[in-house]
Formats: structure tokens, sequence, C-alpha cells
């Protein structure tokens, strides 16, 4: 069987239940576990996963392959350590990774297992947020089903590793999405951000050497592993391996995700798969990869969207899925939606962000209403720095969300001062 | 059920014990712990987070704190259903204002508020994952999208008609 260019989402049919054990063995799943347990060493699948360049689908784009090499050696039975799959999808406008757990939870399953023997880990979580309450089923399902068939377990295919995977369900915070907030909720506590050094990989959950992986950064272990590191370049466009899952929300024809070459131009997104803009609405700006990451005008429609090309037009690659601002949608309005979202879901821990992100969304809001005032302006300009520059604030949740508000006051400098000027939303007045 | 302040019923309070054994410390279960009682009386009063703390071996206090720190845990009792409507930009940007409006209407209730025969509470959410289908909204634990006027109306009048059990 010649491999899929499209490895994630092969085996998903939107319109049926997800592949169970049987129907995913013969669609080449758990190839990759046999391989790894049979003739691979830990070290030779961290190896060719660093080759593969494969870097964290969450956001970070950190190398996955790296992330694992500062876990201490010691085998599995010697020592506890935790593989966690971050399913605690909450960034605004991203909605790749219920894709992939609804659509073939077996394949993240089995990414895990890859993982975990990488790092030789014995313990996995699926750490899921609470609203995602099909994939929560389907996943619980296929512990099960790979349970009952041995692939996870004791002594899985007799090769001495053992390895089983509990879910936790989230209760609904934007903040567990990052790392060590989220090992924090696992502990049982406040979902508050720790300060590092200790990394995970050293001291993670309960102490103890723990990794955390993006779902999609997962589901792409058993494809590398089972046709290597040089196939997995070859799938990506431009210096990154592998596809990737786009896809744009907002006044488009088409909304969607789909899974494409990495590198694959905002453009082609936009034009060949969400069909282009509705009839009557114009695109005017675009944040690439969620909440959290700078808008990118229309000259950027040509960018390959893979991390350093993405990084260097003046945003980052975040999530991949876009959400596009139309022309009739007014930009101030926008932002203040974004920003007393980042302010609703700061954890409170540090004063930066707990007071800070609230005074930006009452400054947007004001504007939008009418009753800002041009200092108002520069006030929010003077957030953007202070908050925006790393290691002001605890964690980077701040800094995300000066992202978009930071370009957007240049962005949409006229519309600033049509809204000071005009008393209101000139939009909404024309409405 | 009602929510009446009893204490836990003994089956509610082995199943808690049994998620906090599973753990390494018992505090580890405090989440899925109250997500039991929550799925039984809707909500979680001061009496049962007192006695989810006492089984988890945490101060009330400490439990509290968690608790409030979750969208998804109700302090205050809610409807026989919950709609969540997504307030997050995609589906802002498709016109989930209007949307929340008529709901509010309809229902002679705010956001955060029940209506009078406690049959739909109204809750803001953030982003539910479902951005090609904006406006989304989850209904209990059913996912709704490319939510409309037609489609609100038939929810709440199926909502409001059924009989409190």
């Amino acid at each position: 069987m010649s491999p899929s260019d499209r490895p994630l989402t092969a085996m998903i049919d939107a319109s049926a239940a997800p592949p169970d054990c049987t129907a995913y063995e013969k669609a080449g799943g758990w190839q990759a576990t046999r391989k790894a347990l049979k003739t691979c060493t830990p070290d030779d699948i961290i190896e060719i996963v660093t080759q593969s360049k494969l870097r964290g689908r969450g956001g970070a784009g950190f190398g996955t392959g790296q992330k694992w090499s500062f876990v201490p050696k010691k085998p599995a039975s010697e020592q506890r350590k935790y593989l966690i799959a971050n399913a605690d999808e909450m960034e605004p406008g991203t909605f790749k990774d219920r894709l992939l757990l609804e659509g073939n939870p077996l394949q993240l399953i089995e990414g895990m297992l890859l993982a975990a023997y990488a790092i030789q880990a014995s313990h996995g979580i699926v750490f899921l947020r609470g609203e995602y309450h099909l994939a929560r089923r389907r996943l619980e399902q296929a512990i099960e089903d790979a349970r009952h068939n041995g692939w996870l377990g004791e002594n899985i295919l007799g090769a001495g590793f053992s390895f089983d995977i509990h879910m936790h369900a989230g209760a609904g915070r934007y903040i567990c999405g990052e790392e060590t907030a989220l090992l924090t909720a696992l502990e049982g506590r406040r979902a508050t951000p720790r300060s590092k050094p200790p990394f995970p990989q050293t001291g993670g959950l309960w102490g103890a050497p723990s990794v955390v992986n993006n779902v999609e950064t997962l589901c792409n272990l058993p494809h590398i592993v089972t046709n290597g590191a040089r196939w997995f370049l070859s799938l990506g466009t431009g210096a990154d391996g592998g596809t990737k899952l786009y896809g744009v929300s907002g006044r488009v024809r088409r909304p969607g995700a789909w899974e494409l070459p990495i590198g694959t131009p905002m453009r082609e997104i936009i034009e060949n798969h969400a069909a282009g803009m509705q009839p009557g609405y114009t695109l005017r700006a675009f944040l690439p990869g969620g909440a959290s990451t700078a808008f990118l005008d229309a000259t950027a429609l040509d960018v390959a969207m893979d991390y350093s090309s993405v990084e260097k037009a003046g945003s980052r690659l975040g999530t991949g899925l876009a959400i596009i601002l139309d022309d009739r949608t007014c930009p101030v309005g926008m932002l203040h939606n974004l920003e007393h979202f980042f302010a609703q879901e700061s954890c409170g821990w540090c004063t930066p962000c707990r007071d800070g992100l609230p005074w930006v969304a009452r400054l947007l809001a004001a504007i939008e209403d009418g009753t800002g005032e041009s200092d108002d302006i520069e006030q929010l300009r003077r957030h953007t720095k202070m908050l925006g520059t790393p290691g002001r604030t605890f964690c980077a949740h701040a800094p995300g969300a000066m992202a978009p508000l930071a370009s957007g006051l240049k962005l949409f400098r006229d519309d600033f001062a049509a809204h000071i000027t005009g008393h209101g939303c000139p939009m909404r007045h024309a409405a | 059920m009602s929510t009446a302040d009893h204490p836990l019923p003994d089956d509610l309070q082995a199943e808690i014990l049994a998620l906090a054994r599973a753990e390494p410390h018992p505090r580890s279960a405090c989440v899925a712990a109250l997500q039991r009682v929550q799925s039984r009386y809707r909500w979680i009063s001061t009496h049962h987070l007192r006695d989810v703390a006492r089984l988890l071996d945490m101060s009330p206090d400490d439990l509290d704190g968690i608790a409030t720190c979750f969208n998804l845990l109700f302090r205050k009792p809610v409807g026989r259903h919950v709609i969540l409507l997504c307030d997050s930009i995609s589906c802002w940007i498709m016109g989930r204002d209007h949307l929340c409006d008529h709901l509010c209407r309809t229902l002679a209730i705010r956001p955060g508020e029940t209506t009078e025969d406690g049959a739909i509470t109204l809750l803001p959410t953030v982003c539910l994952g479902h951005c090609d289908h904006a406006p989304a909204m989850l209904v209990d634990d059913t996912l709704c999208g490319d939510v409309d006027l037609p489609m609100l109306a038939r929810l709440t009048d199926t909502l409001t008609e059924e009989p409190p059990p």
C-alpha cells in the first residue's frame, strides 16, 4: 500500500463512525507500533522524529524530537513518566483537533503509544476539553477497543513495554492549553501556569518527567515511523515537513478544515478550498492561526503558511486555522471581542495580565461605543508594549492577546480614528 | 431530582472515593468528582461541595477555588436545559449577538439567567471548535451549528413545552 499524501485524514469519513481496531489495522494502522516495538530502540524513534522536522502543531511550533530529547533516558520500568495528549483545543477559530479526535481516535492512541515508547513513559493521559462530548465518547470507546485487542496494557506485542491511557475531561478554561497550567489542573489545582525551569520533561506531573504534545502532532507519529523521515519531509512545500490541517472561518463560501502540504499559501486555501469570499464581502485582513496571532492583510495572501515564512511576514502560524476579517465587519469590534475573551480567560495569577487585559477590553468597548478619546489609542499602544513583551507576564497568555491588538492598531489606524472623531462605530451607524 | 442540600448519597460517595483511589493523590480527582455531582444535581451546592472536599481530604475553600475557576462547573442552580451560546470571534463575525438578543427577548432573560419556569439557562461560552458552522451552540451535550432564528424558535418551543420531571 503506497502511503497517502494526506496521512492524517486518509481514514476519516465525516459521515461514518471512526474505524475500529480491525478496520484501522486493515487500512495500515498499528504497522508503526509493530515496527517500533519489535525493531527500534526508543532513541531510534526520537531520531526519526527529529529528522522528520516535525514541529508542535498546537501553536508554538517547537521541534517534537527536540522536546522529547530532554526527558531522562531511564526505562519506563525504572521511573514513572507521563505522556500527555493536549486535546484542550480552545483557541478561538480552531477546530482541527476535534476533527482528528472524532474522525480517527485510534490514530491518536497509536501516536501516544509511539511517543510514550520514545520517552519510555508508562502512563498516558488525554486532557480533553469538557465541551467535546462526541470526541469523548468515541475516544473512550477507542481506548477500550485498543485495550481489548492488546494495543494498550501490559507487555504490548510481547515486547516488554507497558502503556495505558487515562482520560481527563476538562471543565472549561482556555489557560489549560498552556502545558504547565494543564499539569497544574491535572494535579487538582486552579489552572495557573508554572515557572520554568523545571521544564515538564524533567519535573512535570507530580514532579515526574512529562511530555505534553498536541493531538495533531501525535497523530503524525504513526505515519512518520512507518514511512520514514524523508517521506514526511517530502510532503511539505518548504523548510517544514509534513502536512498541516488548515482551516478558514468567517465570511467565506465554504468554511472548513483541510489537510494540505505545510507551506500552502493562504490565497490557495481560501480560493481553492474555502471557495472564496461570500458574494458582497471582500477580505480585509486575517488572523492566520487563531485569536492569539497577529493580523496580516491581503498583501500576505501569497506567503507560504509555514512557521518561518509567517513569522517573517509579522505573525505566527499558530494553529493554522485562519479567521477572516471582511470589509463589512468592524475591526475595532473584532478586537474588542478578542480582548474580551483574553481578559475573561486570564487565570489571574500575575497582575499585569489580570488587570491589564480587562483595561484593554474596556478601552476597546468605549471606543466602539463612541465614548473613546484619542488618548485611549496611545493607552492601548502602551499596553501592547507592557503586556506584549515576553517576560513581563508570567506566561504567554498576555503576549498572545497583544498580538492581534498591536498589529490591528497599525493596520486599522483609520478605523480607530473614525470611531473617536465620529463618536462611535461607523459601520454600526451605516447598518 | 431535587437540588436540596442533603448529604451526598452513598453510591455517589463511593464513586468519588473510587475516583480518588485511582489517582496518585486524591485531589487529582476533584474536577471529575464535581462533574459527577453536577451530572446528578445539575449544579454544585455548597453543602455538596463540602461533602466532596471531605472525601478528597481538601478544605472546602480550596475546592471552591477550583470549582469557581472553571466555566463548566456551576455553583448556582441552572435550568433543566443549558444553552451555551458561543461568543468567540468566528461566531461573533457570523452574527451571534443578534441570536443572543433574540433568545433573550423570547425567553425574557439575560445571559447568565434561567427562565421563570426553570426550563432553560442561557450562558455565553468560549469557542466551541465548530467555527466552520458558526454561529454555534451547545444545548446540554449536543453541538449545534449554523444556528439561525428558525432553529432557535424550534429549540425553545421543544425545551419549554417539555413537562418538568
